[in-house]
């Protein structure tokens, strides 16, 4: 085997001659990507299928059980049907935007997990602003939703993007506060770095010292995705689904994909920043792990289900109060708060 | 050439396609949307400098709020381009000599007399772990303190002035306090009155009654 592989790289390097080793980095690369992405379409498949399930048992119902052993095929019985169906261009929409949506939805929700660390080694690319890059695609994934809301030329379309365009960058600013006092506490915007400096157990994870960031950070997420009970941008009840009404087929399936993608992102953003990524929280008992990582996003991920199946959307004017008048004040005096403590002897409980 | 400069010549013509689509753009909407695309193009321009911070800062701030805004107002604007069209080649001879100035004055500082490699020589290289977030947060806070705050009060200014233009009571405003909303207690609401029933008993269900 290892023969075989040499013999593949001397064949590569005689090819493209001098420009083998940036071949070969850019191939390698990408086979990373999609071992990257591959586990991650499987996870948003079954995000959608465990959403189904909990929010039923929540309701006292079932959920989907026809397809496969407990409906364990229902996503995929999906994905086919949603291939199957014809994708309808609304005959005075703007074309090429109206394509575009889907794709800006979903780009910018697979790109940030370039710089997302699995492990203290397991990472795309282990960059020292990665905390800026995480922020810079989050906010770029709204053009989305406004393309597509614009380019659907639909009033209750457009409706759902002014709503996410306005809901989006005011979130977006607590979102960014809460990440500052992270990246003040860790002295670094590498999220591998971030990671190591919550060693040392449950107690040392940033959950404690930056709490009530930790909230609104969390709180943020849930409206950043456009999840409930912050969804005004889709509102069934009050403009039909929103930006994605004229949508139909795969295209709608990828604005699906990329609410649940985002999902998993921002809970992985979370449980990295907040709670000691893959770092076990009783380290003289059991070892540190990628597992711990993916218990944490999948508790995380549960509170979003546990949302949804909970709370009544929030009115819109309630939304943007929340935003504006609430969340912001908190991370600006608590910012203030860590910084003012770190010049004191208490200054070790921010590490 | 080496790979880099592939990349820069890729991402420079992406550049100036998006920029010229820009002001030539007829639907507003997409002229916005290509300015997005330029600036984005922009930050990998200076990526391939090794400017991650300002890069990403670019993106972040004109590309995730900046041009939200801006697109948000532009898709709700009714612009009659043909209007906006008008007089075009009224205003070309003096648009021209102007944007002729500009070019010209670029050159004479940007040109290689002045700018070139043998006046200013090429930054040098940094090791793989150097920091361009923390490097230039260290000068902003030590060495440019006092430009740094003055620019940050000015800015500070500025917010505050834009909202006490555009802040203004409005009398039709059904503004409610959210902290009495959430005060209200059942009684504030409702008046539980006791009524005696009357209720005309129709003539069949009396009949039934008695038998």
């Amino acid at each position: 085997m290892s023969a075989f592989i040499q013999s593949f790289l001397e064949m590569g390097a005689t090819t493209f001659g001098s420009y083998w080793p940036a071949v070969s980095l850019t191939v390698w690369t990408l086979l990373k990507i999609v071992a990257i992405v591959l586990p991650l379409m499987g996870a948003v498949a079954y995000l959608t299928l465990a959403e189904r399930k909990v929010i039923g048992f929540m309701q006292v119902r079932i959920g989907p059980n026809r397809v496969g052993y407990f409906g364990l095929l229902q996503p995929l019985a999906d994905g086919i049907k949603l291939l199957m169906k014809e994708i309808i261009i609304p005959s005075e929409s703007s074309k090429g935007l109206f394509l575009l949506g889907p794709v800006l939805a979903i780009a910018p929700a697979f790109a940030a997990w370039a710089v997302v660390p699995f492990d203290p080694d397991l990472v795309l690319a282990n960059v020292d602003a990665g905390l800026l890059y995480i922020l810079a695609m989050t906010s770029v994934a709204v053009y989305g939703v406004i393309i597509a809301g614009w380019a659907s030329n639909s009033k209750y379309a457009f409706l759902g993007a002014l709503r996410s365009a306005a809901q989006i960058v005011s979130y977006e600013i607590a979102m960014g506060f809460a990440l500052v006092g992270v990246l003040m506490c860790a002295n670094s915007l590498n999220l591998g770095k971030i990671v190591m400096a919550q060693a040392g157990g449950i107690f040392e994870w940033y959950w404690l010292p930056l709490f009530p960031l930790f909230i609104v950070y969390f709180i943020s997420a849930v409206a950043e995705t456009n999840r409930a009970p912050f969804d005004v941008a889709e509102g069934e009840s009050e403009i039909v689904a929103g930006f994605h009404v004229e949508y139909s087929g795969m295209a709608f399936a990828v604005f699906f994909l990329a609410e649940y993608a985002n999902m998993i992102l921002v809970s992985m953003l979370a449980a990295i920043m907040f709670l000691g990524g893959w770092l076990s929280p009783f380290p003289s008992l059991i070892p540190d792990s990628f597992l711990w990582l993916l218990a944490k996003v999948g508790f995380l991920l549960f509170f979003f289900l546990w949302f949804r199946a909970t709370f009544p959307r929030y009115r819109y004017d309630q939304i943007m109060r929340l935003g504006w008048k609430v969340f912001i004040p908190i991370t600006l005096v608590w910012i203030i708060v860590v910084g003012g403590l770190m010049q004191t002897p208490w200054g070790y409980l921010f590490h | 050439m080496i790979f880099q400069d592939y990349v820069f010549y890729s991402l420079a013509v992406i550049l100036l396609f998006a920029g010229l689509r820009v002001i030539t753009a007829r639907n507003p909407v997409h002229a916005a949307l290509f300015l997005v695309l330029a600036f984005f193009t922009a930050a990998g321009i200076w990526l391939l400098l090794e400017a991650e911070f300002l890069a990403i800062a670019l993106v972040l701030v004109y590309v995730g709020a900046v041009m939200v805004l801006f697109l948000f107002v532009v898709m709700m604007l009714d612009i009659n381009l043909d209007k906006l069209r008008e007089g075009f080649w009224d205003y070309l001879p003096m648009a021209g000599f102007i944007g002729v100035l500009m070019a010209a004055e670029m050159v004479m500082i940007l040109g290689t007399k002045h700018f070139g490699l043998a006046r200013i020589s090429a930054p040098k290289a940094h090791a793989a772990d150097y920091s361009n977030t923390a490097e230039l947060g260290r000068q902003l806070y030590t060495d440019y303190l006092m430009p740094f705050e003055l620019a940050a009060v000015v800015l500070l200014v500025a917010i505050v002035a834009a909202i006490a233009l555009t802040l203004r009571d409005r009398k039709d405003s059904k503004f409610i306090n959210p902290a009495d909303q959430v005060r209200v207690k059942r009684a504030d609401r409702i008046r539980m009155v006791s009524m005696p029933a009357e209720v005309e008993v129709p003539a069949v269900e009396t009949e039934k009654a008695k038998s």
